[in-house]
């Protein structure tokens, strides 16, 4: 059944829309096994959520995305986690890491403009108790994200028929 | 002027599939399902080692046999995979695909009159590679009641005092039929038995979904009568670097080695350098290619269970054979009407040899996308055959 739930994640992880049915073609079983497996694997968080992957700038939406490096003073016994959960509430944040490196947290904010992430960021996040730095980096354009391209690749040159 | 063309080679029939090719490119917006390459691009690390190769000014010749690091890796990747153990110095040669290696292979066994057996459905260039040789090619129709497996009993019926070669061509295309030890024991016996030689055409063993590929060299034996053909193309989707090998004892080997010599000089240097990362570091990217092989298998066979369209499932490469004999037309017309009416593109299956008449070939190497469409053209389209059908029956009957 590991196995199962493996192969079940690895295709739900680049096509969370997959109709049942095909799904159980695809990975040579049931319907009724692919949905006690989501179910099961719902209830255990392992399946955390069934999101899209949106080019925003397409879709004519005004969108910002900024990748937020955060230092952050620890506090004993709850090293960064009390600090990281509070910043994790503001719904602007989209996401937050604890990385190893230069700095502590990666945070993800999303915004309609510029000066809107700006504002969060000077208004909000800074002045957190413990939050001793941040540096802002805009993301300009994305290339690839979720393992997708966000560019259209070249059409494949590959001849029709072949032996 | 006097005729500038040998007999032999205007005798010599051009592929049954090009002709196809011609017919499809003229619609310029046709779904082809007709493709005998791998739709993924070569693994990026595959294709970054070309490049560094020539940044690092790599474009030279090599030797003949190709690169000794190659020729290693070569080695030890058919230790692992096949469990037969060659000699990177003398018993590997790296070929100008796999195709090279069925040329030279012939041309260095056979003498004129040398009959070789050739079970169809089969790729298109045993034959008159044969032809070429020299040799005399015997074929054997397989049947889709053995899911197209050679069985002894067909083999010993073609079998006569002048047969030398047997052409192994396992995971098969057109047909995706696979044989498994099993299959292949009572061959090998026959082989063995008849003092035949195999050349055993493996450029498809990454590509088998229910068991792992066994290569006949492996069986007690046969390692002495066997020529192993592999090669980059289908496993590593490396089609158009051209890069192949093959394998067998010394005395042939050597022999071959001449042909490759005088008529290739030595296999692309750049595609060499990338093969090499391809066999140390690609083994995800090579399984996760088939991984998505076998779900599409699947996908068109369980389609084709729904629209009632009789196909026996097959355990290898990248192709499913069909059978339209109920619609009551060649392969070809059934090609062609359906290119015409759904400008969807299947190769029929008589490309592949007299038997293959009544089936058509279908690629699988595409996305599950392309696919869907293709195969709702499908449905549509042979319901309408279906319908046409039972209307005119009606008519005869009243």
């Amino acid at each position: 059944m590991e196995e199962m739930r493996k192969q079940i994640l690895k295709y739900l992880e680049k096509n969370s829309r997959v109709e049942l049915g095909e799904l159980a073609v695809l990975l040579d079983t049931d319907e009724v096994t692919i949905a006690n497996e989501m179910a099961q694997m719902e209830k255990e968080k392992i399946i955390c959520g069934y999101h899209t992957l949106i080019d925003w700038d397409k879709a004519g939406e005004d969108h910002v995305n900024a990748l937020i490096e955060v230092c952050v003073k620890p506090q004993r016994d709850k090293g960064f986690d009390k600090t990281a959960e509070r910043i994790c509430n503001y719904p602007e944040v989209t996401a937050v890491y604890l990385t190893s490196g230069g700095y502590d947290l990666i945070v993800t904010v999303e915004g309609k403009t510029l000066l809107e992430v700006s504002r969060f960021v000077s208004g909000k996040l800074s002045p957190i108790e413990d939050v001793i730095s941040t540096t802002t980096h805009f993301i300009l354009k994305k290339y690839k994200d979720h393992g997708t391209l966000m560019f259209r690749k070249n059409k494949s040159e590959r001849m029709p028929v072949t032996p | 002027m006097r005729n500038p063309l040998s007999k032999k080679i205007v005798d010599i029939q051009p592929s049954g599939i090009r002709k196809f090719f011609d017919l499809v490119s003229s619609i310029p917006d046709a779904i082809s399902l007709g493709v005998g390459e791998p739709d993924f691009d070569t693994p990026w690390r595959i294709r970054e080692e070309g490049i560094y190769s020539l940044e690092r000014g790599r474009t030279f010749y090599t030797s003949n046999a190709g690169l000794k690091e190659l020729k290693e890796e070569i080695g030890k990747y058919l230790q692992r995979k096949i469990n037969v153990s060659y000699d990177p110095n003398s018993e590997i040669i790296v070929t100008v695909g796999g195709s090279e290696g069925i040329d030279i292979a012939l041309r260095a066994m056979l003498d004129p009159g040398d009959e070789v057996l050739i079970p169809q459905p089969c790729y298109v260039s045993y034959l008159p590679c044969t032809v070429l040789a020299d040799g005399v090619p015997v074929t054997i129709p397989l049947k889709e009641e053995n899911e197209f497996r050679l069985t002894a009993e067909e083999l010993e019926a073609a079998i006569t005092p002048r047969t030398k070669i047997l052409v192994l061509p396992f995971p098969n295309n057109p047909t995706g039929a696979i044989m498994t030890k099993e299959d292949l024991e009572p061959v090998a016996e026959l082989v063995k038995k008849y003092d035949l030689y195999v050349l055993s055409d493996e450029i498809y063993s990454e590509l088998t979904y229910k068991t792992e590929h066994v290569s006949i060299a492996s069986l007690p034996g046969m390692r002495e009568r066997t020529l192993v053909i592999n090669g980059f193309s289908k496993g590593f989707a490396m089609t158009g670097w051209r890069l192949g090998y093959i394998c067998g004892p010394e005395i042939i080997t050597e022999q071959m080695l001449k042909i490759h010599q005088f008529a290739i000089m030595c296999a692309p240097t750049n595609s060499q350098y990338a093969a090499i990362e391809g066999l140390r570091n690609c083994e995800d990217e090579v399984s996760q290619m088939r991984t998505s092989y076998n779900q599409r298998r699947r996908y068109l066979l369980s389609e084709f269970k729904k629209i009632g369209l009789k196909c026996f499932e097959p355990f290898g490469a990248f192709y499913v054979f069909p059978c339209i004999k109920e619609f009551g037309m060649t392969s070809e017309e059934f090609a062609e009407r359906f290119l015409e009416e759904e400008k969807v593109a299947v190769v029929p299956g008589t490309a592949f040899g007299e038997c293959g008449e009544g089936f058509v070939r279908i690629s699988y190497a595409y996305s599950l996308e392309d696919l869907k469409e293709a195969v709702g053209r499908f449905e549509r389209f042979i319901e309408r055959l279906r319908i046409s059908d039972s209307q005119e029956k009606q008519a005869a009957g009243e």
